[in-house]
């Protein structure tokens, strides 16, 4: 005789410790198996968009650095060309070079996080305590340069707010040198571990049609396989003269597009963030990092669209001006806000404890989400 | 007054009032409720990784309410989130303490003006009994906020809470 | 890869009345109006020509154009009748690299668009954030509610130019 089942609702968040925030998912499922997942947010809205509209436009990038507070520097980057690509502002050599300089090293920051914490959602702590002493490790470097550790408020329309320190370059390098071996020691303690392998392998596997008409960007995309990158596809700053790869989910232990995969790329990426690194950090021109900044910033009117590759994906800063000192307005397309809305796709028929594994590797930040 | 003031010569042995005692064992293992809100939960998690080192306090994180101490409210409290922070505050068994981490919970923080989901400091909903301002405050203020608060709790009595 | 007075173009010959204008004189990026009730023929339009191949929505936007005409209330709140409230659909294409620009607007006493849901998925929560924020109804969208915003939330769509904060909700006071 067979048993009469029934699917069952169940809560994780706003309180949970794997949600990476105050994100809440509507799990059905059905004994372990998930049905669906309906995720709810706005659990910190935190009214950017109302903000940006009552603030002149240099006042706006504090806030920015509050959107994805993992990778602030990547998001006043954001902001910052989409201003001076309405004004049509030329930035010196030097800014570009720090900038960029400053956006690689977030960018590996960020992914260290992101790392750590996929690791130690599904049960391995210790990455997560060695990959955090090397994140402090970029934090000095950034205070060092602006006094701050997480919210820079660095780039500003035209120009930078401080000049690097003068042991800046010396310290990049001795960074550099310590980072690299880090990456194989990671490797060894939780990338090819077999726990981990089988815990991210051939689970929430993306197809990269899927990925392209939900619009998911990042790591995300490219886990799936395809080699699409802001920084190579529509060129800001002076990534047009940089030589780097774009790595892509291969399905080296799994299928192409599985957790794993997303998580690989992530470390091949700071690999790559490394290279670039390298190849500024000995040429940095001489010059002044504020000389370019309009004495008054109010761009002509008119709509802007600027993206840049976050470590999460495309951002974008969507700027109307009408020829005020304030923005009109200004609307943020954030990349994990786009790349949650996988989670219903990717959960499905996999198990409970799946569902952290997912999360993750889309590796959301619910700043941005929510804004 | 330590403890040990009053230990015998011969050791093993240490007379101590009561109220001290249990004092002791509260403040030297704070335990969290694992959970974080905004910007500075990412500094509450490089305080509790391995350069400053949380754990060397007696805080570890536990993720149920039903087993915390204390609760540091990590960032900017919405008006959605502040009555599921209610709950949660409901369901932790007394004593419990809060702390509360950074502008935005303490008053608002940048959102004080314009923010019209934010909620304009944590006290609104539950009390607080120790703030730390920044944005984000440093881990070390976050270390010298509990630091406060071992403080509180060594001044506690029995008879009356110090509230 | 087109350029907007191609595609423009080609749009017009496709649909001619329902496509307004294309707005030329903007600094950066070039706008093309079009009709909010046919905006989903036009996006599977511009998503499956092969000239066009716009399969990417990078970014959805609800905006509040604030032309109509203010009043003072009595008690010295502005309230704006009249005017439109608008979306822009910004379009890239992965695989002829070009991009575009959409507007379309709405009366913002009644206003009503055309869901794009089943072109483009990234549309499905934009088009609710844009819902919570001004109040643009997406015909045929399959699950139009708040996404930001408490699901209770009545006080109004918080980033429309009128909107004013309520002094509380659930018994907690909202300004500073
Ligand atoms: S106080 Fe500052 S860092 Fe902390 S949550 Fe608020 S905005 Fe973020």
């Amino acid at each position: 005789m067979a048993l009469k089942t029934e699917s069952m609702i169940l809560n994780m968040g706003p309180q949970h410790p794997s949600t990476h925030g105050v994100l809440r998912l509507e799990l059905e499922i059905e004994g372990e198996l998930i049905l669906s997942v309906k995720p709810h947010i706005g659990y910190l809205h935190r009214c950017f968009e109302k903000h940006a509209e009552a603030m002149t436009y240099p006042q706006v990038i504090p806030y920015t650095d509050r959107l994805d507070y993992l990778a602030a520097m990547g998001n006043n980057f954001g902001y910052v060309v989409a201003a001076e690509r309405l004004m049509g502002i030329q930035v010196p050599e030097r800014v570009e070079y720090i900038r960029v300089i400053m956006a690689e090293l977030q960018r590996i920051a960020s992914h260290l996080v992101a790392i750590a914490t996929n690791g130690a959602d599904i049960g391995a702590l210790t990455p997560f305590l060695y990959l955090f002493r090397d994140r402090e490790y970029i934090l000095t470097l950034f205070e060092m340069t602006c006094g701050a550790r997480m919210l820079y408020n660095y780039m500003w329309i035209g120009g930078l707010s401080h000049d690097i320190h003068p042991d800046f370059v010396r310290k990049t390098k001795e960074f550099i040198n310590h980072f690299r071996p880090t990456v194989v020691e990671l490797n060894n303690l939780l990338t090819f571990n077999k726990i981990f392998i089988e815990r991210t392998a051939n689970i929430g596997v993306l197809p990269v049609d899927t990925a392209i008409n939900i619009g998911a960007s990042g790591p995300v995309l490219r886990g799936s396989g395809l080699a699409f990158d802001v920084r190579r596809e529509d060129p800001y700053s002076i990534y047009d003269k940089l030589e780097f790869d774009i790595p892509v989910g291969q399905g080296m232990v799994g299928t192409v597009g599985d957790c794993w995969d997303r998580y690989y790329v992530r470390v091949l990426e700071m690999e790559q963030s490394l290279r670039i690194i390298e190849q500024l950090i000995d040429s940095i021109p001489d010059g002044d990092v504020q000389s370019a900044i309009p004495k008054r910033i109010k761009p002509p009117k008119g709509t802007v669209y600027g993206r840049v590759e976050n470590p999460r994906g495309e951002l974008g800063y969507f700027i109307i001006s009408d020829g005020n000192l304030n923005p009109f307005r200004v609307k943020v397309r954030a990349p994990s806000f786009v790349n949650l809305e996988l989670m219903g796709e990717l959960c499905k028929g996999h198990l409970v404890a799946d569902v952290i594994a997912i999360l993750g590797s889309l590796d959301i930040v619910l700043g941005e989400i929510d804004r | 007054m330590g403890l040990l003031d009053k230990e015998f010569s011969d050791g093993n042995i240490v007379i101590a009032r009561a109220e001290d005692l249990m004092n002791w064992a509260r403040l030297s293992s704070i335990w969290q409720l694992g959970f974080g809100l905004a910007c500075c939960a990412i500094e509450m998690m490089a305080t509790s990784a391995s350069h400053y080192d949380f754990d060397r306090f007696g805080v570890i994180p536990r993720n149920t309410p039903r087993q915390a101490d204390a609760i540091i409210i990590s960032g900017t409290v919405t008006l959605k989130m502040a009555t599921r922070i209610k709950r949660l505050y409901e369901q932790m068994p007394d004593p419990k303490y809060i702390i509360s981490m950074g502008s935005c919970a303490n008053c608002g923080g940048p959102y004080w003006e314009h923010g019209y989901h934010v909620l304009k400091g944590i006290d609104r909903v539950i009390p607080v009994d120790v703030y730390v301002p920044g944005c984000p405050p440093r881990p070390e203020a976050l270390l010298e906020g509990l630091l406060k608060l071992q403080d509180k709790i060594r001044n506690e009595s029995i008879r009356k809470k110090i509230a | 890869m087109k350029n907007p007075e191609e595609i423009y173009e080609l749009l017009k010959k496709e649909f001619n009345e329902t496509i307004f204008g294309l707005d030329k004189d903007t600094p950066v990026e070039n706008i093309i109006s079009v009709d909010p009730m046919n905006i989903h023929k036009i996006g599977a339009f511009l998503k499956d020509n092969e000239e066009l191949k716009f399969d990417s929505l990078m970014v959805l936007s609800g905006v509040d154009d604030a032309n109509g005409t203010k009043v003072k209330d009595e008690d010295g709140t502005e309230v704006i009748t009249g005017g439109t409230l608008s979306v822009y659909y910004h379009l890239h294409s992965t695989v002829l690299k070009h991009k575009i620009t959409i507007k379309t607007s709405a009366p913002r006493e009644n206003p009503e668009v055309e869901s794009v849901y089943d072109v483009w998925r990234t549309s499905d929560w934009h088009e609710r954030e844009a819902f919570d924020m001004f109040g643009i109804i997406f015909k045929n969208h399959p699950d139009l509610t708040r996404i930001l915003m408490p699901y209770d939330w009545d006080a109004g769509y918080p980033l429309r130019k009128d909107y004013k904060n309520p002094e509380f909700y659930q018994g907690m006071k909202v300004p500073y």
